[in-house]
């Protein structure tokens, strides 16, 4: 397979959130706003990355038997990195991300890029494939959350867009928007990739 | 601790307001008989995990807790997820044993409770309520039913409704993940009237 496709098929026609249906547990919770929302992203890219290609290194000297095991540790201690670093750096974004930064363990996407990709390719392939796969996943993120904050207060990262004219829906900031509007952008995108549609 | 169950089940359900446990929640929700052995794993391992991981917390993760002057708090993630894969390991071969027609149809969902968001988020709130909320292993343990318990009757209801939806016209773009997003949406909406409850 070709490394630009590689890089650009999960983006859209092969996204792991709204086709595959992966990874949705941690993430929707933190698209009230855009900021979390694209830290959130950027740290589940960084994850996918670099376990990807933690694990693609270790895929020959590592027994099928243990492995799951292996990349829980190899994930766990990623994320672990990851939180440290958000405390230290952006204490405010961190505190608003609360559990679901230790969710990331337990995100799909990242578990399901080492078994379905890394243990079957080398390095380099598997570091693009995770950079390309946390970025598919960063970006339907940072599309609801644009959504729901432009809607919901009239801001987009904290500035204010719409007027004093437009009164803020705050049914956008519940949980359940976040479910509708990802109903509603697998519409979307089903409508136009039309093989993906189910029978 | 009454208020806890209460709360856990329906104010802070799982799914409805914190979007845990969505993957397997729209992958097995197809057929009731499976949502139900699902339900029962999950709550099974939360109720078993929860305390675990409350007593790991409290007498060797916490501040001082192993050695004077030591904050283990950092290793939280690895430890509970250690603990939680492990337990899993342990449900499956038991299920494999007793009911192999449930282990054919609940297939790769079984070790994924490993990697479900539910549980590993029940460990993690149940770490972030210690002293308030929490402050015994009795809570623990109602917490951990309650929070499972809430999975499992959120997942019960989605097939129910999904198993109807079977025979009714929908747009082609919308069958499968698309109108089970919009679902727990309106379902999630539904929930919300229990927010108003004051305990």
């Amino acid at each position: 397979m070709k490394l630009s496709k590689n890089f650009t098929n999960p983006l859209a026609a092969n996204n792991p959130v709204i086709v595959q249906i992966l990874g949705i547990c941690s993430s929707l919770a933190v698209t009230v706003k855009l900021e979390p929302a694209l830290v959130m992203g950027l740290s589940v890219t960084f994850v996918t990355a670099f376990s990807n290609l933690v694990m693609s290194l270790l895929r020959n000297g590592v027994p099928s038997r243990i492995r799951i095991i292996v990349q829980l540790v190899v994930i766990a201690t990623l994320v672990i990195v990851v939180d440290q670093f958000l405390r230290a750096y952006m204490y405010d974004v961190s505190k608003q991300l609360s559990v679901y930064v230790g969710l990331i363990i337990t995100n799909c996407i990242v578990m399901g890029r080492v078994e379905a990709f890394a243990l079957g390719n080398k390095p380099w392939d598997s570091f693009v494939d995770g950079l390309a796969n946390g970025f598919g996943y960063a970006f339907i993120l940072v599309l609801i959350a644009f959504f729901r904050e432009l809607f919901g207060s009239g801001e987009l990262f904290g500035f204010e867009i719409l007027g004093d004219w437009y009164t803020p829906n705050s049914l956008m900031l519940f949980p359940p928007m976040a479910l509708i509007i990802i109903g509603c952008i697998i519409w979307v995108h089903r409508s136009i990739n039309k093989d993906l549609q189910e029978k | 601790m009454l208020n806890l169950l209460i709360n856990s089940v329906f104010i802070e359900n799982m799914v409805f307001a914190y979007f845990f446990g969505m993957c397997s929640y729209i992958a097995v929700s197809k057929s009731v008989k499976t949502a139900i052995g699902l339900g029962a794993a999950v709550t099974f391992v939360q109720v078993m995990t929860v305390p675990l991981n409350y007593l790991i917390d409290q007498y060797v993760l916490k501040d001082s807790a192993l050695v004077e002057g030591v904050d283990l708090s950092f290793l939280s993630f690895i430890i509970f997820i250690a603990v939680i894969a492990a337990f899993t390991q342990l449900v499956e071969m038991v299920v494999e044993k007793f009911s192999p027609s449930l282990y054919n149809q609940l297939g790769i969902f079984l070790p994924l409770i490993a990697v479900n968001c539910a549980i590993m988020g029940g460990s993690l709130f149940m770490q972030q309520m210690i002293g308030t909320e929490i402050n015994t292993v009795g809570d623990s343990i109602v917490y951990g039913f309650g929070s499972g318990a809430g999975w499992w009757l959120a997942i019960v209801m989605m097939a129910a409704i999904r198993e109807k939806i079977e025979y009714s016209h929908i747009p082609a773009a919308m069958k499968g993940p698309g109108i089970a997003f919009i679902i727990t949406g309106l379902m999630g909406m539904a929930f919300m009237i229990f927010s108003g409850i004051q305990l």
